[in-house]
């Protein structure tokens, strides 16, 4: 449903993504590992187009997209972004909005929809990820974790096909990390497509079903995330993983046992 | 009654007559006018197309670098000799404007600079196009940040438009010139004219503070009244 192919991207003449290809089937959650700077945020981004491509190929449900240097078309972009929402590290929820007011806001701006409407839509949302009491809550009464989850459902407001997500726990505490994961994993088991970019393995083992290991901009390993996390096959995976600390086997078997 | 006082309260109804009907119009007007030519010379010097950008540069780096009553003085005793005649206050609203369009610009220019990058991504990323974003986004939480150089630039103002003064316009301050040369009591009369531009911005720092303190409500920062 999502196919990126021999996408590539570089920074101020530094390559980002050499020919990077992936594709995401509906339904799926995929997750990006890899250390800082190996692609996987910029390969994210690519996907809703906060960056433009240099080359390669970006299919989309029905919308393709050829890049070849130039900025897609406003219309082309702006179909992109209805099917897409994202999840960003920082939470960057619009901190002059409530909580409401930040899921109503591409409702209301972007789809144009009566208040009523958008207002019940986004209290079901705030429900979903268990924040209903916070909704007139501004976002700097709320805790990180609280904000992440408001952040999943400002994403979520205008029904995307996909889910992205750029290191949504990295800038949280365990604890609060958890609440995120949660909510990840129980968006994953109603088969929410998600890509989700991470070095939390407690998330990329609790709710990915394919994983993709990058490294300086290409992909080193790609499987099952259950065998990549538990037999990467490839030495650079092997040691990537095991830096990242051993909460994977607590994760592991509880996400075996819902994939 | 000591003759001070006496003095002040009769010349307190002229000289306020003349800050309602040519200060406070005068302020107000280019104040809002200025911001208007502020706004746009800032997202033409962030957003716009070179030359746009860099002529929006040249007229900051002319007004900011020549003094206000020069400016005046070319507006309304020069224009003529160039077949453009303007009345004192006309002249004055457009020197005024021009000067407080440079100076705001710069500050409108920082604190949309200011917003972080992740806000605007947070706001493309929901389907908003640029304009969207910038008024939906940046531009509320711009204004905040905003409030006390804005303020700044307003409290200058009220006092800057003493210098209308020397291009004829009757406005307080030449008001109170005008009642100097009849009562030779200069000390009493111009106490008296600072005194009220004194009360001019004092009204503008208070309803500086409501601002404020508004803005901090809404955004969380103070626990919003209930």
């Amino acid at each position: 449903m999502i196919h990126l192919s021999a996408i590539e991207k570089s920074f101020g003449g530094v390559p980002v993504l050499k020919r990077v290809s992936i594709s995401v089937a509906e339904g799926s959650v995929t997750a990006l590992i890899g250390p800082s700077g190996s692609g996987k945020s910029t390969l994210l981004r690519c996907v809703n187009l906060l960056e433009v491509p240099e080359a390669g190929t970006l299919v989309l449900d029905k919308e393709t997209l050829h890049f070849t240097g130039q900025k897609p078309s406003p219309a082309a972009i702006r179909r992109v972004r209805r099917q897409t929402g994202m999840v960003f590290q920082n939470f960057q929820l619009f901190p002059h909005r409530t909580a409401l007011g930040n899921v109503m806001e591409s409702l209301l701006v972007v789809l144009k929809w009566p208040e009523a409407k958008a207002r019940q839509r986004a209290l079901e949302l705030l429900d979903k990820v268990g924040l209903a009491e916070k909704a007139q809550a501004w976002p700097a009464q709320l805790s990180g974790g609280q904000q992440q989850r408001v952040a999943i459902a400002r994403a979520l407001a205008s029904s995307p096909r996909v889910l992205l997500c750029d290191e949504p726990t990295s800038a949280l505490d365990p604890e609060l990390a958890l609440e995120v994961v949660e909510v990840l994993a129980q968006l994953a088991r109603e088969g929410t497509t998600m890509m989700i970019a991470t070095h939390d393995l407690r998330l990329a083992a609790s709710v990915a079903h394919e994983a993709f290991m990058l490294e300086a901009g290409e992909v080193v390993e790609a499987g099952p995330s259950a065998e990549l996390f538990t037999h990467p096959r490839k030495e650079r995976t092997q040691r990537f993983i095991s830096s990242l600390g051993n909460d994977v086997p607590a994760g592991w078997p509880t996400a075996k046992a819902e994939a | 009654m000591p003759h001070w006082l006496d003095l002040m309260l009769q010349s307190l109804g002229p000289l306020l007559w003349a800050a309602l009907i040519f200060t406070v119009p005068l302020t107000l007007l280019s104040f809002v006018l200025g911001l208007t030519l502020g706004f746009f010379t800032a997202l033409a010097r962030l957003y716009g197309p070179a030359p746009l950008a860099a002529l929006a540069r040249f007229y900051v780096w002319i007004i900011r670098g020549t003094p206000l009553l020069v400016q005046l003085f070319v507006i309304f005793y020069g224009l003529p000799s160039a077949g453009i005649l303007l009345d004192a206050f006309p002249a004055a609203l457009i020197g005024f404007t021009i000067n407080v369009g440079a100076y705001s610009s710069e500050i409108i220019r920082a604190v949309i600079a200011s917003i972080p990058k992740g806000q605007w991504e947070a706001s493309y990323s929901i389907g908003m196009n640029w304009s969207q974003a910038l008024r939906r986004t940046v531009l509320p939480q711009a204004t905040r940040v905003a409030v006390p150089p804005l303020s700044n630039t307003f409290i200058s103002l009220v006092k800057d438009t003493s210098l209308a003064a020397a291009i004829t316009v009757p406005e307080l301050f030449q008001q109170a010139q005008r009642i100097v040369a009849v009562t030779y009591e200069p000390l009493i009369i111009y106490i008296e004219a600072a005194l009220i531009y004194l009360a001019l911005s004092s009204v503008l720092s208070i309803l500086q503070d409501r601002l404020e303190l508004r803005f901090a409500r809404s955004a969380g920062a103070l626990e919003p009244s209930t």
